[in-house]
């Protein structure tokens, strides 16, 4: 690279935007919550036969110590407002995975009672197909998720105060 | 066959002028009455027969099939002699409201309030009647035959094709 290396193996160069989005990837902290089938399939990736825990996904119970919310299963609209205070309660930065047909659209149910898609109410991030998806689906979204994340531009800087965190790919 | 019913005996003994249909399919016995003496009734089978069971409350909107628009069913049992009657009573729109089975079986406090909220049917002396299941801001009463589907809000499905 035509830099000199005098500290050996000992340092590496990097941005700092890249480290603070490879470690933001690396320690996704879903929020506990969990709505209809879906949750059982999310609950079989948290287990240890997928084990979420080698992506440094584990589950937190409080909003409070959570980056991301998977919306998994059917929302209905006696439901919503308690997702939007969960969501409003998640501390900045924050992700949306809709897992599920009835999370992306409502699914089967379309009727008086059900959302017809989380994303009237929340910004979603990734959509997962599937009635309900299998754990692996699970396990592509969320690595779609890490690579958006590492994408984000002004990781660092927004942190600090200084103007928005952006995506790259959606400019 | 339904007349040898323990129930249906007593009930046309004391309660001739209010049933309006006897009726037994594949060995249940339902028995239909006149909606004013539905609370006569239901106490007399819960004190006199030991229908001290009342397994569910609900109600059927026959829009445009019938010319009372609602049937409030009653499905008993009794523990104590284990058989079941079912108890119908048909209602009208212009009516709308029924006495609560409330002071016969608490369980219908709740079941009422589900009747209410899904079908605007008013019970009488009812101790708490407000929605159970749908929010307490919703507009109107989902399970009712005209209510569309969707929702009021949303333009209605008409099919793959169209």
């Amino acid at each position: 690279m035509g830099v000199d290396n005098p500290l050996g193996e000992n340092i590496i160069t990097t941005s700092l935007d890249a480290l603070v989005n490879w470690s933001r990837k690396s320690s996704i902290w879903p929020m506990t919550f969990g709505l209809a089938c879906c949750a059982i399939e999310m609950m079989a990736t948290g287990a240890s036969h997928h084990d979420l825990d080698r992506f440094g996904i584990i589950f937190r119970a409080s909003p409070r110590q959570s980056d991301c919310i998977i919306i998994a299963g059917t929302v209905t609209k006696k439901m919503l407002p308690v997702i939007k205070t969960v969501y409003e309660q998640m501390p900045e930065p924050k992700w949306v995975i809709a897992m599920g047909a009835c999370a992306c659209s409502g699914g089967i149910f379309d009727t008086y009672s059900v959302i017809q898609g989380i994303d009237e109410a929340l910004p979603v991030d990734v959509y997962i197909p599937g009635c309900p998806p299998r754990p692996e689906a699970l396990l592509f979204g969320l690595m779609k998720l890490q690579d958006k994340i590492m994408r984000e531009k002004n990781s660092f800087g927004s942190a600090i105060g200084l103007g928005d965190r952006y995506d790259s790919a959606a400019a | 066959m339904a007349e040898n019913n323990r129930a249906v005996v007593k009930l046309k003994e004391k309660f001739a002028a209010s049933i309006i249909d006897v009726v037994e399919f594949r060995g249940e016995v339902t028995v239909t009455v006149k909606q004013e003496d539905i609370l006569e009734i239901l106490t007399f089978l819960k004190q006199s027969l030991l229908y001290n069971l009342l397994t569910d409350l609900t109600a059927v909107d026959y829009l445009g099939k019938k010319e009372e628009r609602f049937m409030l069913v009653y499905q008993l049992f009794s523990i104590a002699n284990k058989d079941r009657l079912r108890i119908k009573a048909p209602l009208t729109e212009a009516d709308g409201h029924i006495q609560s089975a409330t002071q016969v079986w608490a369980t219908a406090n709740w079941l009422e309030r589900e009747v209410f909220d899904l079908f605007g049917i008013v019970f009488q002396n009812h101790p708490d009647l407000r929605r159970i299941l749908m929010t307490d801001d919703w507009v109107g009463h989902p399970l009712r035959k005209d209510y569309p589907l969707q929702g009021p809000d949303r333009e209605p499905y008409k099919g793959r094709l169209s």
